[in-house]
């Protein structure tokens, strides 16, 4: 960690850790635990007095059907979104490994997308299902499917899961097309002589040794899905219709900034942030078993 | 390639070909919309073949008062905002975290691992889970709508200060036991020999950065309420609500792909840094 060479202690290294121990503190530190003794509080409906409640803002979410249901709601997103996003990566990166010519060129073709932000892939899906112009009622109103997502929750929540596994896809893509090329050449053919045709060797030979690839990117995907993918829903569902799409990160930003409900938002800032503070120090630990493997 | 199989090879190629197809359409259909006229975007099926007003949508974009019936600036406005907005947030993660790291690396200090572990929490506290507070703070130093606002609450890194952390540990202690030789000092040690060692991490960070930066949604729509100061990837929001009462999709496809060339074209363009920021960063 240290240098077994350094520089002996003086005022210099306190001024260089300053700029970001002073951000850290003022931006970081001080508003998360602000966000803890806030949950602790309710305030009355004019925001005239404050009563320091213990944990009733968390009983309450705990017993709150809204709360369960955008829980439930938000695994649904985040296991289709990974699933969508890993499995159509994994395909063509399985494909792009076996190619020789024209690797290099689709994998600038298909990474591209990571560039785009999530709030605008949602508006490029959100014009393609656009109930009166978008491409895709079209081709559903010719095969008898009626498409309105502003008036389907389950529609609605197809949308917003194709938009965000869409720009996830290139981030996969490129995790797996990596960890495909690192697998010594020698075991492919190894296999390849015993027999093993492409699916056969994909199955059983290279799917097991990339797993720990599969592992790092579930959890950057679940990471994704919870946080990141709130441009997406604030853009085209708004949370509706009927609370459909409303998930977690969204919730506390709705009952925070438009409901006002400052002690409720704050006590769901707590529950994200033990959530992330998990799925980190598992992210942590996984990846050190992976320098292993 | 193991076996020959040429019947195979082809499949392969077909089947990236149709997934690169697909991964494509949404964009293509969005530069089609931007290259029709207003009228001609409101009729079912949309076309699927690009018009003749591509260049006459992006000058009224570009320099138009940005589409009535929203709150949004001119489109070359906001995007001079998201570009100080990405390079403030890209060139400050990466000179403080290069700053606390060589303080980490190369110093022996009291409270040394106290103040790693502090930089270590900001990993886990993303803005999405401390909005309101955030905010608060924000406002109370009085640094709504400003550029410092929009990028300084996100600066502080944890990753970047990890990765150079990473770079100094692998740098020969030689290095720094010739400089002291020659009589460099610290700060002089840092400009002379871990800047320049660094060189290539620095560059594939920053293309990573970027992007991240230019692509903040939540943060730049609380904190900017003025239309002057919104950034160009928060006014789709405006536009796609303004489309309800005036639909000129033309106009809102043109400022989606406005909204999406820079990082893209960084992306592909640079694209060893990119893949090299990517993985490095992740570790």
């Amino acid at each position: 960690m240290l240098k077994r060479v350094h520089f002996p202690a003086s005022l210099l290294p306190y001024l260089l850790v300053a700029p970001q121990v002073i951000i850290t503190l003022v931006f970081f530190i001080w508003p998360a635990s602000q966000a803890v003794y806030q949950s602790l509080l309710v305030q009355d409906a004019f925001g005239l007095s404050t009563e320091f409640v213990w944990f009733e803002n968390f009983v309450y979410l705990w017993d709150s059907q809204q709360y369960q249901d955008a829980f439930g709601r938000t695994i649904l997103f985040s296991a289709a979104v990974a699933f969508l996003s890993m499995s159509f990566a994994l395909i063509l990166a399985g494909f792009a490994d076996r190619v020789i010519r024209g690797s290099t060129l689709y994998r600038t073709l298909l990474i591209w997308p990571y560039a785009v932000a999530p709030v605008l892939a949602g508006a490029l899906w959100l014009f393609m299902f656009n109930p009166t112009l978008g491409i895709i009622p079209f081709i559903l109103e010719a095969i008898g499917r009626d498409w309105n997502h502003y008036l389907r929750g389950n529609q609605a929540m197809f949308l917003v899961i194709i938009a965000a596994a869409w720009k996830q896809v290139a981030y996969n893509f490129l995790f797996y097309l990596a960890a495909m090329q690192s697998i010594p050449r020698s075991i492919i053919e190894a296999a390849a002589i015993d027999g093993a045709g492409p699916l056969r060797r994909f199955v059983t030979v290279i799917f097991p040794l990339i797993s720990p690839t599969t592992f790092f990117l579930l959890v950057v995907n679940a990471v994704y899905a919870f946080f990141e993918t709130f441009g997406i829903i604030h853009a085209v569902t708004q949370g509706g219709p009927a609370n459909a799409t409303t998930t977690l990160v969204y919730k506390v930003y709705n009952d925070g900034f438009i409901g006002l409900d400052l002690g409720g938002s704050a006590a769901q800032s707590v529950i994200l942030m033990i959530l992330v503070i998990g799925m980190t120090v598992f992210q942590f630990r996984f990846i050190e078993k992976r320098v292993q493997y | 390639m193991v076996e020959k199989r040429p019947g195979f090879t082809l499949v392969a190629h077909l089947v990236l070909i149709l997934g690169v197809a697909l991964v494509a359409l949404p964009v293509w259909i969005t530069f089609v919309g931007a290259s029709h006229d207003a009228g001609r975007m409101l009729q079912a099926p949309i076309p699927m073949w690009p018009g003749d007003q591509f260049l006459e949508n992006l000058r009224q974009t570009f320099f138009g008062r940005g589409l009535e019936g929203s709150r949004t600036a001119p489109v070359w406005m906001m995007m001079f905002n998201s570009l100080v907005m990405a390079m403030m947030i890209a060139v400050g993660k990466i000179v403080i975290s290069l700053l606390s790291a060589f303080a980490i690396v190369y110093f022996k200090f009291p409270f040394r691992m106290g103040f790693f572990w502090m930089i270590f929490i900001t990993l886990m506290l993303p803005v999405e889970v401390r909005i309101l507070p955030t905010f608060e703070v924000v406002a109370d130093l009085r640094m709504l709508n400003s550029y410092w606002g929009l990028t300084v609450p996100l600066i502080a890194s944890a990753t970047a200060t990890f990765m150079f952390r990473q770079v100094f540990l692998t740098i020969p202690d030689e290095m720094l036991e010739s400089a002291r030789i020659d009589g460099a000092g610290p700060m002089r040690f840092f400009w002379d020999i871990l800047l320049p060692l660094s060189r290539t991490n620095i560059a594939a960070l920053f293309v990573i950065l970027f992007i991240y930066g230019w692509n903040q949604y939540l943060w730049p729509l609380l904190i900017t309420t003025d239309a002057n100061m919104m950034t160009i990837v928060v006014s789709i929001k405006q536009m796609l609500e303004a489309a309800e009462s005036t639909p000129r999709w033309n106009i809102i496809m043109m400022t989606a792909l406005l909204a999406m060339l820079p990082p893209i074209v960084v992306v592909i363009t640079m694209q060893k840094l990119f893949v090299k920021g990517l993985t490095e960063t992740d570790k």
